[in-house]
């Protein structure tokens, strides 16, 4: 009832006939638009970075693991708005990276489109990289052991033997961060701002809307409501199709 | 031949209280078994092997290259190596096909795709594993996933194989056959032969020598009939003490070779393998009265004394293993070379069918 009441709310109060027009706002399309790049490019980038990362902490023993394993997760139990305002100090115009970077290239990562990415992939990626670390950690590693025995180095070891056997954890670790990212408010807000068209993404768009028009607000909220439950409930069919 | 084999002396800490301390040396042609318990250490032996483990200390040469020699600094990693393993469970790669899991090894190594196919078209009809080539490994039955393993494991045409419980993965039914096709797979390998198991059956039948590991060492190493005669340990005493016997069974009748015993099951068929405990057999100075079915004159060939026991090697017709009391060998008066009858009831053999369909 709890769970059910708020998606109730939203259903009961669409304008439904209104909908084809307000969906096709110029504010709305600009956000769904910079939502679903944003969030793509952030799943890539979180694939990229999270992925050896998830190896290397299932495969490989160093100094710090149970550290580095902690800071990957802490942007899951951090408020977005503080993992916002921490990117800013650090990638910001006066950041401790941000300001040699700037001063060297006249690169501003805030306020731009790479901003809305960069906050996405630091909020999202623990999603991607705590699966995929599970995932690494169920296999049974003789397998690794059988293909290096075969003559298989390590990459080839990945990419011919662990991948393809963690692949149904790996695309749920995709789904789940593509639709953390694309939800992300807080870290967007701080560190990139709410500018239509270039870092106003469709939650931002929703709480604009809601100071001015509800009707827009419930609107991209239904359209919200629609992906996240779609990706969810492909997941679902993945999972047990596969297990 | 010799320097073609494989020379190890394996010398590795597991954990503060395990460690493996083992010396093999196994000739080209020649197959080897480890035989011990789980825990033994087997598993660290083929992992230092294969070079999944690093040594703590000895030396590893196969085909006169050192493999692993922390002295000298050498280690070369499992995928450098020459070793061809057959896994435990055989670890076929679930998401490949037969095809792809046989030319695994020659595709990591940097050969082609067309040679590849072509050489793994010849092993697929080497192990008669034709018309699979699409198949995946969960759609295999247990016979066709060894030849698979063993075909994987030869196709890079390695100096040595390694064959790590290749049958304890099968039920007991199939595994009697697929020994028998194993063991001329195994003889059609050129190289040095190691075969790791828990079953003194499987270690009889298929090596030409064993050598028994406990605890992390060899505690004996011989022919299955030295193991038998002299026992050093009581886990070797226990395995390895049992008479086996190949032979083909007709009507509650046994050939084996030239002589026939009589069991107790007259409905077993074919061949099979007839298991005689040491204890089961009697000694007498004459032929025995009542005459038991199974009695035959023999010589004493051998004679070790086990703590109270005495262990006694018969000779022809049918060389047996016999334990008997130290007591019971003295009020026989048995010596080496003397004549005595041998007596065992048809109740105390064990028959079991080796060729199930």
């Amino acid at each position: 009832m709890f769970l059910v009441l708020p998606l109730a709310g939203i259903v009961a109060r669409t304008p439904w006939s209104a909908l084809p027009g307000l969906l096709t706002s110029d504010l709305v399309t600009d956000a769904i638009r910079l939502s679903l790049i944003t969030s793509t490019l952030a799943t890539v980038m979180a694939a990229v970075i999270g992925v050896p990362l998830a190896w290397l902490l299932a495969r490989v023993e160093f100094r710090g693991r149970s550290l580095v394993r902690s800071l990957v997760t802490l942007p899951m139990v951090l408020p977005p708005v503080v993992g916002g305002a921490a990117l800013l100090f650090a990638l910001g115009r006066r950041g401790l990276i941000g300001e040699p970077i700037y001063e060297a290239t006249g690169l501003l990562l805030p306020f731009s489109i790479w901003g809305v990415v960069i906050a996405n992939t630091f909020v999202a990626m623990p999603f991607l990289v705590i699966t995929v670390e599970g995932a690494l950690h169920t296999l049974d590693q003789r397998y690794e052991g059988a293909a290096s025995a075969l003559g298989a180095g390590r990459l080839t070891i990945f990419r011919r033997i662990t991948l393809p056997m963690i692949w149904p954890s790996m695309v749920a670790g995709l789904v789940l961060t593509w639709a953390r990212a694309f939800g992300e408010f807080g870290a967007t807000i701080t560190f990139a701002g709410n500018l239509q068209g270039r870092t106003q993404t469709l939650p931002l768009a929703v709480f604009v809307a809601l100071e001015s028009d509800r009707d827009t607000a419930i609107a991209v909220s239904l359209v919200m409501v629609a992906v996240s439950l779609f990706a969810l409930v492909s997941l679902r069919g993945r999972w047990w199709r596969t297990r | 031949m010799i320097g073609n084999g494989l020379e190890a002396r394996i010398r590795i800490r597991r954990s503060e209280s395990f460690g493996v301390d083992v010396e093999l040396s196994v000739l080209p042609g020649e197959t080897a078994a480890l035989l011990g318990p789980s825990g033994a250490g087997k598993s660290t032996v083929v992992a230092v092997l294969a070079g999944l483990l690093p040594l703590d200390e000895g030396r590893i040469e196969l085909a006169g290259t050192p493999l692993d020699d922390p002295a000298a600094g050498v280690f070369v990693p499992a995928d450098h190596r020459k070793v061809g393993v057959v896994f435990q469970d055989y670890l076929l790669f679930p998401h490949l096909d037969v095809a792809d899991n046989v030319g695994f090894g020659l595709r990591s190594r940097g050969v082609g795709r067309d040679e590849t196919e072509e050489r793994v078209r010849g092993w697929l009809t080497r192990l008669d594993l034709t018309g699979l080539a699409d198949r995946k490994p969960s759609h295999l039955s247990g016979g066709q996933a060894q030849r698979v393993a063993l075909a994987r494991a030869l196709i890079t045409e390695p100096d040595a194989l390694l064959l790590d419980e290749p049958l304890s993965a099968l039920d007991v039914v199939t595994r009697a056959r697929l020994r028998r096709t194993l063991a001329t797979h195994l003889d059609g390998f050129a190289g040095p032969r190691i075969l790791i198991t828990h079953d003194p059956t499987e270690a009889f039948l298929l090596a030409d020598r064993v050598l028994v590991i406990e605890d992390g060492s060899i505690t004996q190493e011989g022919t299955a009939d030295d193991l038998r005669l002299r026992p050093r340990t009581n886990y070797a005493a226990e395995v390895a003490g049992t008479n086996l016997y190949a032979g083909s069974a007709t009507n509650g009748r046994v050939k084996v070779g030239d002589h026939t015993l009589h069991v107790a099951d007259t409905l077993i068929d074919g061949p099979v393998l007839v298991g005689i405990k040491p204890t089961a057999v009697s000694l007498h100075r004459q032929q025995p009265e009542g005459s038991p079915r199974n009695s035959w004159r023999t010589t004493v060939e051998v004679m070790e004394r086990l703590g109270d026991r005495v262990r006694i090697r018969t000779g022809a017709p049918l060389p047996l293993t016999v334990e008997i009391t130290v007591a019971a060998a003295d009020a026989l008066g048995l010596v080496e070379d003397a004549p005595a009858w041998v007596a065992i009831k048809a109740t105390e053999m064990s028959v079991e069918s080796d060729d199930p369909r």
